[in-house]
């Protein structure tokens, strides 16, 4: 038994990455980011609005969060729409009552099915970025460049015609991207993704499109969900993650981002939302903190190049 | 290994109970060392028959965007707390990252880290690998980080833990002191290999950052408070009178995991406790082999 010859062979073994999407640079090294008045840690919070067909398509893949049983599956179809009609009015008044103006990552079938939604967030002071189209509109390697340039147009105009901007950012569902994903972006016109999480800054590409890593470990899907934690103990996650990013700021000089990526079906219920409150209110009584939307952490870098 | 035998014997029986007692140097009860995995995993790797890489089609953006966490800040502030209370690392390194970014491995080896082989990357597998194919990540292993950092590599971690039958014996005949793969120990021991001299470190999957955190699904407070726990029991048994003497205990990390910013706060805090408590060994793989060689020699 032995393996093909070429599997031991390594074009890309070089200096730096083993691919030209964007230059590697580390923290200590990095120029120091500064955050408006002196703020160190900006804590960005995207809420992913979702809208799950009842009809789930596995091409290219299934989204998280997507249908489970045999047909009609009314658990999680109806699950998820609480988040959107429930959940997500519980997470803009805890927003409004703290202060607090955030991202909305938006599918378009949102602006299309439900448009006063997005009416109600626009008027709040929050940004809307795209989400993909519905949650069918998955993005992986295979699915064909036309398509998904055409899944990203659909996003973006369809959100515009309703938010009256277009969207400037731009989340993948599952963060899951084809190689065609960055340049067909920075086509589209869009600024910043968030889907490469991988720092506790903002970077770009060698594109010039702009990412805003969006952690998914700090996520509420990840730390409720996937590992089965408390909300409490996520609002002490937080808190913990806050007190070192503020600390490692001082030291070392230069802002850090602090992403808080939330869901209207997991956060937003009943039994967790007293402890999120508590959070957003314990986040905004430090002074190290600037929430801060996704288009003001990029406007702070001085905009895409 | 005795390949196709349902035993591997790999190792003679030898239960805890009746040992020669261990004792490790100044008489501290457990050496305790922490092993850095310092890996590269590719974007775009080649397909191995016996094993997938990443779950999505490429680029697997989460999979590898939260590995690159590592090189970019994970690494950083892990080093950072570890020298901070006087823990060297003693690195499980895909050699390629000498080549991809030196500035890493420069950072390990100029706080005094041993480094010791964990394949070429972590997305290329030994399974399958011809006698003369193993021989070529080994001795790649060897000249890369010698070229890197002037160490002769000591031991061996098997990338993504893959192995073929002849692994053992292949490091062993190349003169490595150890292995990391096997799992049936808290103090080392002999491992029977073709030709060579080569001992089994203890190295740990049960509480590895990875299995704290993904298998048993722990915050990071509990992960924290495990590792304690376990430093506690390793050292109190080491005490016993009569008992099998001087433990091991490993801190098996990846930076993109505890050098997350939720996270690394707590780890520090193991580490103060650990090195206030006065019976623990701080040290490295290596240098637990050369005591441990002393005594059976």
């Amino acid at each position: 038994m032995s393996l093909a010859p070429d599997y031991l062979e390594y074009a890309k073994r070089r200096l730096g990455y083993d691919h030209d999407l964007y230059p590697y640079e580390t923290l200590p090294k990095r120029a120091p980011i500064a955050w408006p008045n002196g703020k160190t840690v900006a804590a960005w919070i995207v809420v992913s609005l979702e809208w799950f067909p009842i009809l789930p398509s596995d091409t290219p893949f299934r989204a998280p969060g997507h249908m489970q049983t045999a047909y009609p599956d009314y658990r999680h179809y109806t699950a998820r729409e609480y988040g959107t009609r429930v959940g997500f009015y519980r997470l803009l008044d805890a927003f409004a009552k703290a202060g607090v103006s955030v991202s909305v990552a938006a599918n378009s079938a949102i602006a299309e099915r439900y448009p006063s939604i997005i009416r109600d967030v626009v008027a709040a002071g929050h940004e809307i970025i795209a989400h993909s189209t519905d949650m069918n509109g998955t993005i992986a390697s295979g699915l064909p460049i036309a398509e998904e340039r055409a899944l990203i147009a659909q996003s973006l105009d369809t959100l515009e015609a309703v938010a009256g901007t277009r969207p400037r950012g731009w989340h993948s569902i599952a963060r899951s991207q084809s190689f065609n994903t960055v340049p067909l972006l920075k086509e589209a016109g869009v600024d910043y993704c968030v889907d490469w999480a991988n720092d506790e800054a903002p970077w770009a590409f060698s594109n010039g499109l702009i990412n805003v890593p969006l952690n998914h470990e700090l996520s509420d899907r990840q730390i409720l969900n996937v590992q089965q934690q408390s909300v409490d103990s996520y609002a002490e996650q937080i808190l913990d993650a806050h007190d070192w990013l503020t600390k490692e700021a001082e030291a070392q000089g230069g802002g850090r981002l602090l992403p808080l990526h939330l869901t209207p079906y997991i956060i937003g219920l009943p039994y967790r939302m007293d402890a999120f409150e508590a959070l957003l209110a314990e986040l905004a009584a430090r002074p190290a903190t600037w929430f801060a939307r996704g288009d003001q952490i990029v406007d702070c870098l001085g905009g895409p190049s | 290994m005795h390949e196709g035998a349902p035993d591997p014997e790999l190792y003679d029986f030898s239960p805890y109970r009746g040992r020669k007692p261990l004792v490790w140097p100044g008489d501290k009860k457990v050496a305790v060392w922490v092993s850095p995995n310092l890996e590269y995993y590719e974007i775009d790797p080649p397909a191995n028959p016996h094993r997938k890489s990443w779950a999505k089609p490429h680029p697997d953006v989460v999979g590898y965007a939260h590995r690159d966490h590592a090189n970019r800040v994970g690494h950083w502030r892990m080093a950072e707390v570890m020298s901070k209370h006087g823990f060297p690392g003693s690195v499980s390194l895909s050699v390629a990252l000498c080549q991809h970014h030196p500035e890493v491995v420069a950072d390990g080896a100029a706080r005094g880290w041993e480094f010791f082989s964990h394949g070429i990357y972590n997305t290329r597998y030994s399974y399958g690998m011809d006698e003369v194919q193993e021989r070529a990540i080994i001795e790649d292993s060897i000249r890369t980080v010698r070229e890197a950092t002037g160490q002769t590599i000591r031991g061996w971690l098997a990338p993504a833990l893959t192995h073929t039958p002849r692994t053992l014996d292949l490091i062993a005949e190349y003169g490595m002191d150890y292995t990391c793969d096997l799992y049936h120990d808290d103090q080392p021991m002999p491992v029977r290999t073709a030709s060579g001299d080569l001992i089994s470190m203890p190295y740990s999957l049960e509480v590895n950052d990875h299995y704290g955190f993904f298998i048993y699904n722990m915050s990071p407070r509990e992960y924290a408070r495990t590792l304690i726990r376990q430093y506690e029991r390793l050292a109190d048994e080491a005490e016993n009178q009569g008992g099998a003497g001087g433990t091991v205990m490993c801190i098996p990390l990846h930076s993109y995991l505890i050098g997350q910013p939720h996270r690394i706060g707590a780890f520090e805090e193991v580490l103060r406790h650990i090195a206030a408590d006065g019976r623990a060994w701080i040290t490295r793989a290596g240098d637990i082999a050369d005591a441990y060689r002393g005594q059976i020699a």
